[in-house]
């Protein structure tokens, strides 16, 4: 074979080798997912859709994650109300707690704690199955039987949780509120129709839309994180340990790191940026 | 035999392949004719699983061409192989049966794939399974059996869409000696009975010999010296060669004869 032309010498060609290759690495790790995310996504639109598998990651994803969201979201309404009723209270504007925790939970807390919570429980999940079906030489079985593991594997696993993700967060909001109100009216005295009406008055239909559009872009990248960490792990067992815990703290980072830019242009959308 | 049915099934033609450490496969080139069995005998990491995956266009040479069937795998897409890859069974080391899946499912995957009614699926599915002799475990998951039984059903699972190729990929690495006999008499008695083209990998070269040694008489259903002119040979040929693998290329070619007599220290190492 042809031997590759020598332009370099060793020494220059090691040192800058040190410098490129981790960036190199990165490159070629960002241009595998964006192409595992693109694929997953072209597998939407053309048959054979899954629906069975889809069904059954809906209910993996969303059924199964529903107890840990609602007692989370409960809590955490509970807590935004002792920690701002306290401060409410030295302006005399305790009415005000139900805005606030409305619109915290709405734009904010609900979509990034349910987003969260799932890719603690979920983007794991994926990474540790279809790792382990690698490893087990079970993605090649599937190859080697004519289905392709973009369409079978990660294709139902996005769609479903970009389908309940914001169910999820939803029902988040809404016990959030509840949480919220308990703990209003036995610290505060604040009446039900009163905490409910400013909580529901505070809302504008772009806070929805805020509220409801990142859950939705919060699943896509915590399906396709949790796949990719899957489907490239190396190293056998031990390798799949390894990919689950990147799942969890790189969709985590890819949340909130993408939900700020996603509030920045969600204000800016509804006239509100600064 | 017709000049079309002596076309080889599959070729490889100064395959390269390698991961970033050098080559594994550095050149190597041979035929799988029709109904032929093809041991690939060779050190751990001598790429003989390689050779199986390239085959089943799993992976794609960086150099050469893989010919499978008249077909060069190399320029197909993965789109187009997804198809083609239903003219291939494989059977893989460690079984790679899907674990959430019961062994019926398992062994319907690729007729479920396909469409295939499910009334044809479960009576083919039961007729794979019968001839594996693992009926009994339709309903169970691939975590209640054992290793050999797993084998089984994996053989199964490859047979069921009635292949001309079947790739075996170390059928009986880490099985006890009688679970090992169980599987070469599936392996002979689908060569013999169903007339499918084989490649088998191993490092285990008493199992190839009797894949030479022995063949499947479906007229008496049971295994027996190969003795018989049609079971030992195709064409004067015998129907069973073997293939070492030595840095990364093919070392020696030839029946079970030409190995035995070969004085070569190599291929000597396999005979102790």
């Amino acid at each position: 074979m042809a031997t590759e032309p020598k332009w370099m010498d060793a020494e220059e060609t090691s040192a800058l080798a040190i410098l490129l290759e981790p960036l190199k690495r990165q490159v070629q790790v960002l241009q595998d997912y964006s192409y595992l995310a693109a694929r997953a996504i072209a597998s939407l639109f053309s048959p054979p859709l899954y629906v069975n598998d889809l069904l059954q990651q809906m209910d993996i994803i969303g059924i199964g994650s529903l107890p840990i969201v609602l007692l989370t979201g409960a809590f955490i309404g509970a807590v935004m109300v002792l920690q701002t009723a306290s401060q409410f209270e030295r302006f005399g504007e305790t009415a005000l707690t139900g805005d606030i925790v409305s619109l915290a939970l709405v734009r904010e807390l609900g979509p990034a704690i349910t987003g969260l919570l799932v890719a603690g429980r979920n983007a794991s999940g994926m990474a540790s199955e279809l790792g382990s079906m690698l490893v087990t030489e079970q993605v090649d079985a599937m190859r080697a039987m004519g289905t392709d593991p973009d369409r079978k594997l990660v294709a139902p696993r996005l769609l479903a949780t970009m389908c309940v993700l914001p169910l999820l967060t939803a029902m988040a909001d809404f016990v959030g509120l509840t949480g919220g109100f308990i703990v209003s009216y036995f610290t505060l005295r604040i009446g039900a129709v009163e905490f409910w009406t400013r909580a529901l008055n505070a809302l504008e239909f772009s806070d929805l839309m805020q509220g409801m559009a990142k859950p939705v872009i919060f699943a896509f990248l915590l399906a396709t994180i949790g796949c990719y960490k899957g489907l490239t792990v190396r190293g056998g067992t031990q390798g799949v340990g390894r990919a689950t815990t990147q799942a969890v703290v790189a969709s985590s980072v890819a949340i909130l790191v993408s939900d700020f830019f996603l509030t920045k242009l969600a204000l800016f959308l509804a006239g509100k940026s600064l | 035999m017709n000049a079309a049915s002596s076309e080889p099934v599959i070729s490889f033609e100064d395959v390269h392949l390698g991961f970033g450490d050098g080559d594994v496969l550095r050149g190597l080139s041979f035929r799988l004719l029709p109904r032929e069995t093809k041991v690939l005998v060779g050190e751990t990491g001598s790429g003989k699983t390689l050779i199986l995956k390239l085959a089943a266009g799993l992976l794609k040479p960086i150099a050469g061409h893989v010919r499978v069937l008249g077909r060069d795998l190399g320029p197909m897409t993965e789109a187009q192989l997804l198809p083609f890859r239903r003219e291939i069974g494989f059977v893989f080391q460690e079984s790679a049966l899907f674990d959430s899946m019961t062994v019926g499912d398992n062994v319907a995957y690729r007729l479920t794939e396909e469409g295939v009614e499910p009334s044809e699926t479960d009576a083919r599915v039961l007729e794979a399974l019968t001839f594996v002799e693992m009926e009994h475990a339709v309903d169970k998951l691939p975590d209640e059996l054992s290793g050999g039984m797993r084998r089984r059903v994996s053989i199964a699972r490859a047979l069921v869409s009635r292949p001309p190729i079947v790739l075996y990929d170390s059928p009986t690495a880490g099985l006890d000696p009688i679970t090992s006999q169980t599987i070469i008499t599936l392996i002979l008695r689908l060569r013999d009975t169903q007339g499918v083209t084989s490649l088998l990998a191993t490092h285990r070269l008493q199992d190839a010999f009797a894949l030479a040694n022995y063949g499947f008489d479906p007229a008496q259903n049971r295994v027996m010296k190969a003795s018989l002119p049609e079971l030992a040979s195709r064409n004067g040929q015998p129907s069973t060669n073997f293939l070492f693998l030595r840095e990364g290329k093919v070392y020696f070619e030839g029946g079970q004869q030409a190995v035995l007599e070969s004085p070569d220290a190599y291929l000597r190492k396999f005979l102790v």
